[in-house]
């Protein structure tokens, strides 16, 4: 494989390809560092990955597997998942191009999906017969449905007031589903102590997130694919721990490296809520690092308080030109109907984040007229239905077309 | 006073493989320097040159972050619980 080994991002002491996140010199994360050929005839790069599986293994030669392509007919693939030209969106805002990566649409409809196959793959080549993760809800139903899928023991760690939804949508594939009592960062805490305990688990998160975080680069690979070997000339990604916003960067830099993409690489806006903002308000205050917070805001999905990616993420917003962004609850109610109104894709809180710092931006004027933009959808509206409850109203009629016709007279409308 | 310091995994080789160690102390900085005096290694990897904590680690007073109190010089009462951990897990 190309992967060689892991590489502290602090202070670059490297490791073997094993099952280690953390550096034991100075605490700092690990990193999968490769040794791609830059000789190769690109037209021949291409071919291979667009005539491979339809799912984030077309991407293999990227990604940290020691073994061949992964069957791609078994498991639970995800990844190839729709890039929808959103002209009535760009309209709405007074943008030229915008572009949703709908990335509900993979097999338990969120991003998770890509990062949770390439550490249950990789936890397998490395002799793992138990998956297990600290949850905001969508990695919960990933694991629990991957366990599943491949025949492995799951165990399942998801704050206790975590939406109903998203704890159906965990326990119905088997799993071993643990509530516990407290916030994600609690969960996290306590999954960090049991993942130095339990050596025959892998933690997705934990002691496989240098493979897991790799996942995310498939969202940028796939983006410029879809464009036609194109980068746009915006992200706009949700941030909860940073981990995918920069690896969406690092998915775009790694194709330039390898001659595949020329460029730049996109400007990296990020996108929180308000009520769990520790990335955004680093930035604002031009700190390095982050703050922690207790999370309290409706995008669940995104409330972690001690983002383990936070100083990356700040660093990756600067060097781009971009931003990280906030947005109120109500304004995340808002994105939502935006995003649905105008594209008719209906995504969870997080997606309402993401699509109103978009339109944060675009009423700041900080998009430029010719730009390219690509809007990062993480996943399901399905997940999060009390976000949207009674924010619409309903016609109530008898079956008969009196009925039906007074209905909408009484509203004075007519139809 | 005395308090119990949990060691994280990656760093019970320095701690004589100790999974837990008493340390002395009324803060937080107090505690984890009586932990140095015994095992002096650990100090390189919890602090910084300029003596703070590095940014990837995390230390909790019975399972509050101690950003949330007073950071290391958050007092400890008798008998409290200290764990440290790396900070670059979840996501």
């Amino acid at each position: 494989m190309a992967a060689k080994q892991l590489r502290c991002r602090e202070c670059a002491t490297e490791y073997p390809l094993e099952a280690r996140y953390v550096c034991s010199r100075c605490f700092g994360p690990l990193e999968v560092k490769y040794d791609h050929q830059t000789t190769a005839d690109i037209g021949e790069v291409r071919r291979r990955i667009q005539g491979g599986p339809q799912n984030i293994w077309r991407y293999h030669d990227f990604l940290p597997l020691e073994g061949p392509q992964p069957q791609t007919r078994t498991g639970l693939p995800a990844g190839c998942t729709p890039l929808i030209r959103a002209d009535r969106l760009a309209e709405r805002l007074g943008l030229r191009e915008v572009w949703v990566k709908n990335d509900a649409a993979n097999p338990t409809h969120s991003f998770k999906d890509r990062v949770v196959s390439v550490a249950a793959t990789r936890a397998r080549e490395l002799g793992f017969d138990t998956l297990a993760c600290a949850s905001t809800g969508n990695l919960a139903n990933s694991v629990a449905a991957h366990g599943a899928a491949l025949g492995m023991d799951s165990y399942v760690l998801i704050p206790a007031d975590l939406e109903e939804q998203k704890q159906l949508a965990t326990a119905i594939y088997g799993t071993n589903l643990v509530k516990v009592r407290g916030n994600y960062d609690d969960v996290n805490r306590l999954c960090t102590e049991l993942s130095g305990d339990r050596e025959n688990w892998a933690f997705v998160n934990i002691n496989m997130r240098p493979y897991y975080a790799e996942g995310s680069k498939t969202v940028a690979f796939e983006i410029a694919e879809q464009l036609g070997w194109e980068m746009p000339d915006r992200c706009v990604v949700p941030i909860a721990s940073g981990s995918l916003y920069t690896k969406i960067a690092k998915g775009f830099q790694e194709f330039v490296e390898v001659g595949l993409l020329d460029g730049d690489i996109p400007i990296m806006n990020g996108a929180q809520a308000l009520g769990c903002s520790p990335v955004a308000a680093a930035f604002e205050q031009g700190k390095d690092a982050c703050r922690p917070v207790k999370p309290d805001t409706i995008a669940k999905s995104l409330a972690i308080g001690n983002p383990a990616d936070g100083p990356y993420a700040l660093d990756l917003a600067r060097a781009t030109g971009g931003s990280i962004d906030s947005v109120t609850d109500q304004e995340i109610r808002d994105g939502i109907r935006l995003l649905a109104e105008t594209t008719g894709i209906f995504t969870e809180t997080a997606g309402g984040v993401t699509t109103a710092v978009l339109a944060k931006l675009a009423a700041r004027g900080d998009i430029g007229k010719d730009e390219r933009v690509a809007l990062i959808i993480t996943g399901e509206g399905l997940k999060t239905l009390d976000a949207v409850r009674d924010s619409f109203s309903a016609y109530e009629v008898d079956a008969n077309i009196d009925s039906f016709e007074a209905a909408f007279a009484e509203q004075g409308v007519s139809v | 006073m005395s308090v119990t310091v949990k060691i994280p995994t990656q760093l019970r080789d320095l701690a004589g493989g100790a999974t837990q160690v008493q340390a002395e102390g009324s803060t937080v900085g107090e505690a984890l320097e009586s932990v140095f005096a015994e095992h002096g290694e650990l100090r390189d990897r919890l602090y910084q040159e300029d003596g703070d904590l590095r940014r990837f680690v995390n230390v909790y007073l019975s399972g509050e972050d101690i950003r949330f109190l007073d950071g290391l010089q958050t007092a400890v009462p008798a008998g409290a619980s200290l764990t440290i951990l790396p900070a670059v897990a979840g996501g």
